[in-house]
């Protein structure tokens, strides 16, 4: 091993960009983070954002901090979007459009890594962080260091993916890496070590998370709040981290499996020296499919909260909603090989699965049911989070169907691998987790910053999305059944795609209309928040606990720990309409900030650009570094703060905004 | 407009569009009353309007037993109806079950490659690119493996895909019911030159097939190790081409490549592994 070689691995300039297209992501990434650094040294906030943001132990900052990287990404996400619609919009016969092949295919695996990983899972621990603690009447989450952690493991693996934006390049072999094309013999280069290694440092602050939740959950709810009162959200919350902690242990060791083969020359998944394949694709859907009710139960429990507050009335069934909940969290267990019914299994194994995954059908239609009943003789306000709830309904459902028909097997060899299954699983994802999600951050948006988000533009935001949706997928759908398979970066015209894959285009592009107007809420609610204040706590005349508290909600959530006596403790409480007596404030612990949570996360990129580059004193750098950060962490015994009753007293009775 | 999954040419694709149609059939029943009810209760409980102050009933959440049953039953009696479909049809429909015919199957071999579909006829000693030809009427007996990362084989006109992997095999049996030029493709994402993978399945009448045979012979072209190793390196949107002779234990040499404890992607001596 020669020095150089010593200190920079695998690294060398032929490590830089290759295009103009690939130039203009590396130069938006640099560009971005130099302006946010410029800004912040120009208003002089560094001292505020390192007290009261990086260091915060307070799980409603860390929240805020989930759902902005998650934003970032988006946009990042939205960008492939455009260059892929674009691609597959001109791409054809003699014209090969303004990507190369390998290009395409970094571009797709990328938009799918980091919408699931970096979107999707950031903007449900984001909302869940926000939210659980609140509506389950505790002050905090059971390891609020390890709540800060989890997040900056989660930056960690979205910072690493954005580096391979500059220096090197990413997985050409699709959102899940599938062997033998991920292996060395077929993608020498760094990519699908960027794909592992930002992958598994963010799987391991998921499982951390999910961790903290489920001890959350069980342990710190509310005095009186027997698990049968517990509010839908924290239900399906507890639902989805169940799942966290089963599936991304898998997820762990199939990314450690492969790194393996990559990096140490071993043959668990290689087409030769004994691999075998289809065990990664067994195991990466063992994680896979529990991963898609990760996000979607948390969205489930949203709309669950949403269709009651805006129809004034109590969830209907709620009893069969738990037993829903515990029915998709059972099966999804038992669906994993309908992702690959392909492969050549038996016609008992396929059956099997393919039955299995039909009867999810059943808990979640008793859901919809019990959403629509929830309707049925209220008093519906059509507010914009009601408005992602009807577009849901309709989306999701017709999506359902498609997914019904893609688990008879000997459809699904028809439609596997096509534009169709693309289509569905976009359908579910994004009527289903993401409208759950938006309903969900313009519900809680006062809770959390005491301000409303601007109505206007979230009634033209959900407009575009819909209509947005319905053009960029329904072409999908068509293409699936002429044949258009998953992937293409060109095709011959005499199929007569180009069309729909044009009206496919338009549709991406109003979708990212309604992304934008999004932006322009955000940015406008925020210019106008004296306008739109909640002075209330309580704007949406809600029903759990989480409004029983002014907005927005103070660093220890409550004055005084509630009690609780029923389901929709606040809404009866408001029923009974007490006498409210000044209550007696008590000094409140609060986790003291904590600098080793962003340093874990710093030490834990610099593990996985060490690995991904073969530069391995830089990976003895990052291991002792984050040992340290945990041990010294270890020995800090002063990690409480007190806010004396005084203070807790001059915060409640302070007035809003 | 050409929608081959929804204009099937062969028995497989035909009963596995029926497969599609029954099911979102019954999944209506379901459907339909959800977006009518969305709508309806969406339209008549909306704030404002008199009817719902009227009818406001905060606290009725139909906590009772026969309700609660129906939402479980209806959904579970289709689901059990969808069930018995998808056992029978996975089993009539199996890729390695022979199909019914008065014929007996001719046998195709199949090479997945980087980027490109090695078609080996073992009967008449012959191989082609990228073209597949073969009498209608006859079944097909496709044996398929890879000499390239995962690929899937699809014809969707004649029947749903089947995966094909280095060091293993799959089968699939198609048939057509006539003479015609369907589109196929590689359905999993293989590499660079991925998009380039298609191929087209022609099925002729029997005389047209042994024409096609004998000229094919005829042009001589042999495919031995030597020319199959120049095939086999990366390449993408090849044009069809035919080889007259075949060296006969190329097949099996492809598949032990990957089998063999101590194989390794180059440089091995094949001749070692045939049977």
């Amino acid at each position: 091993m020669t020095l150089s070689h010593f200190i920079f691995g695998n690294l060398s300039f032929a490590a830089l960009p290759e295009n103009a297209i690939a130039w203009g992501g590396a130069l938006v990434v640099v560009g971005g983070v130099l302006v946010v650094l410029a800004l912040i040294t120009f208003f002089n906030a560094w001292g505020w954002i390192w007290r009261d943001w990086l260091t915060s132990l307070d799980p409603k900052r860390i929240g805020i901090m989930y759902i902005l990287v998650s934003v970032v990404m988006f946009v990042r996400g939205l960008f492939d979007v455009g260059l892929m619609r674009v691609q597959q919009a001109t791409s054809v016969g003699d014209a090969h459009g303004i990507l190369t092949a390998t290009h395409f295919q970094e571009i797709f695996s990328a938009h799918g890594s980091i919408m699931i990983f970096f979107v999707a899972m950031g903007f449900m621990f984001g909302i869940v962080n926000l939210v659980l603690p609140l509506q389950i009447g505790a002050r905090d989450v059971a390891f609020p260091f390890l709540n800060s952690a989890s997040f900056w493991l989660f930056s960690a693996g979205a910072a690493l993916i954005n580096l391979s934006l500059i220096v090197g390049d990413f997985s050409t072999a699709g959102w899940l890496s599938y062997p033998p094309l991920s292996e060395l013999a077929y993608s020498p280069t760094s990519g699908v070590d960027y794909w592992i290694w930002s992958l598994q440092i963010a799987g391991i602050g998921s499982l951390l998370s999910g961790v903290n939740f489920l001890a959350t959950i069980v342990k710190m709810r509310a005095r009186g709040m027997s698990y049968m009162k517990m509010p839908m959200f924290a239900w399906t919350v507890f639902g989805a981290m169940v799942l966290v902690v089963f599936a991304f242990p898998v997820l762990t060791v199939t990314l450690a499996l492969l790194s393996l083969d990559r990096t140490l020359g071993m043959h668990f998944f290689t087409a030769a020296g004994g691999g075998n394949m289809m065990m990664y694709v067994n195991l990466i859907w063992a994680w896979g499919h529990p991963e898609v009710y990760i996000l979607i139960l948390p969205a489930f429990g949203i709309f669950s909260e949403v269709v009651a507050t805006f129809s004034g009335k109590k969830l209907a069934g709620y009893v069969s909603m738990v037993y829903a909940i515990w029915a998709i969290v059972f099966l999804s267990w038992l669906v994993w090989l309908h992702h690959f019914f392909t492969m050549g299994a038996g016609a008992d194994v396929n059956a099997f699965f393919g039955i299995m995954t039909a009867v999810i059908a059943i808990p979640t239609g008793v859901k919809i049911f019990n959403w629509l009943f929830t309707m049925y003789r209220g008093r519906i306000r059509f507010t914009s989070p009601m408005l992602w709830f009807m577009g849901f309904v309709v989306l999701f459902t017709l999506g359902g169907v498609a997914g019904v028909v893609l688990s008879e097997p000997v459809a699904d060899y028809q439609l596997h691998n096509s534009l169709f299954l693309v289509a569905h699983f976009h359908t579910m994802i994004v009527s289903g987790v993401l409208f759950g999600y938006f309903a969900g951050i313009t519900y809680w948006f006062p809770k959390v910053t005491g301000f409303h988000l601007d109505e206007r533009w979230g009634i033209r935001a959900f407009w575009l999305w819909l209509v947005g949706f319905i053009l960029a997928f329904g072409p999908l759908y068509i293409l699936g059944f002429m044949g258009a398979t998953r992937r293409l970066d060109h095709y011959d015209p005499s199929l007569g795609w180009q069309w729909l894959f044009i009206v496919a285009a338009v549709g991406a592009f109003l979708i990212m209309l309604g992304f934008l107007s999004q932006i322009i809420q955000l940015v406008v609610s925020i210019r106008d928040r004296k306008l739109n204040p909640d002075t209330t706590g309580d704007p949406w005349y809600g029903r759990t606990l989480e409004w029983s508290m002014r907005s927005p909600a103070p660093e220890y959530n409550f004055a005084v720990l509630p009690e609780v006596t029923e389901r929709d403790e606040f809404w009866e409480m408001k029923k009974a309409a007490l006498p409210r007596t000044a209550p007696a404030y008590e000094d409140i612990e609060v986790p003291r900030n904590s600098g080793a949570g962003i340093l874990i996360g710093a030490f834990a990129t610099v593990i996985g650009f060490g690995i991904i580059w073969h530069i391995w004193w830089l990976l003895v750098v990052g291991l002792v570094g984050v040992a340290a950060c945990i041990i010294m962490r270890t020995f800090d015994e002063d990690t409480e703060r007190v806010i004396p009753a005084a203070e807790v007293a001059r915060i409640e009775n302070m007035k809003t905004i | 407009m050409n929608i081959p999954v929804l204009d099937p040419q062969g028995p497989v694709a035909l009963l596995e569009l029926h497969v599609m149609i029954i099911t979102v059939v019954l999944c209506a029943i379901v459907v339909v009353p959800v977006f009518f009810l969305l709508f309806y209760f969406a339209w008549r409980y909306r704030a404002g309007s008199p009817r719902a102050s009227a009818l406001h009933l905060p606290d009725w959440d139909h906590d009772n037993l026969a309700a609660e049953f129906s939402w479980w039953l209806v959904p579970t009696i289709i689901i059990v109806v969808l069930a018995i479909i998808a056992w029978q049809s996975t089993h009539a429909l199996d890729p390695y079950k022979p199909l019914a015919a008065d014929v007996p199957p001719m046998e195709i071999d199949v090479v997945a490659l980087d980027w490109k579909w090695l078609f080996i006829y073992p009967a008449q000693g012959i191989a082609s690119i990228n073209k597949v030809e073969f009498p209608a009427g006859t079944p097909v007996h496709f044996y398929l493996t890879a000499d390239a990362p995962m690929n899937s084989f699809w014809i969707p006109a004649l029947a749903g895909q089947i995966m094909v992997m280095p060091g293993m095999t799959t089968q699939l049996n198609v048939m057509a019911d006539h003479p015609g030029t369907y589109a196929g493709m590689s359905a999993n994402i293989s590499g660079e030159g991925f998009s380039g993978m298609s191929f087209t399945a022609d099925s002729v009448s029997e005389d047209d097939f042994d024409a096609w045979v004998s000229s094919t012979k005829a042009g001589a072209n042999p495919l031995d190790q030597n020319s199959y190793a120049a095939l086999a390196a990366p390449s993408s949107y090849l044009p069809v081409a035919y080889y007259g002779t075949v060296e006969q234990s190329l097949f099996d040499s492809i598949l032990m490549k990957y089998m063999s404890a101590s194989s390794s992607m180059e440089g091995m001596d094949m001749g070692m592994h045939m049977p």
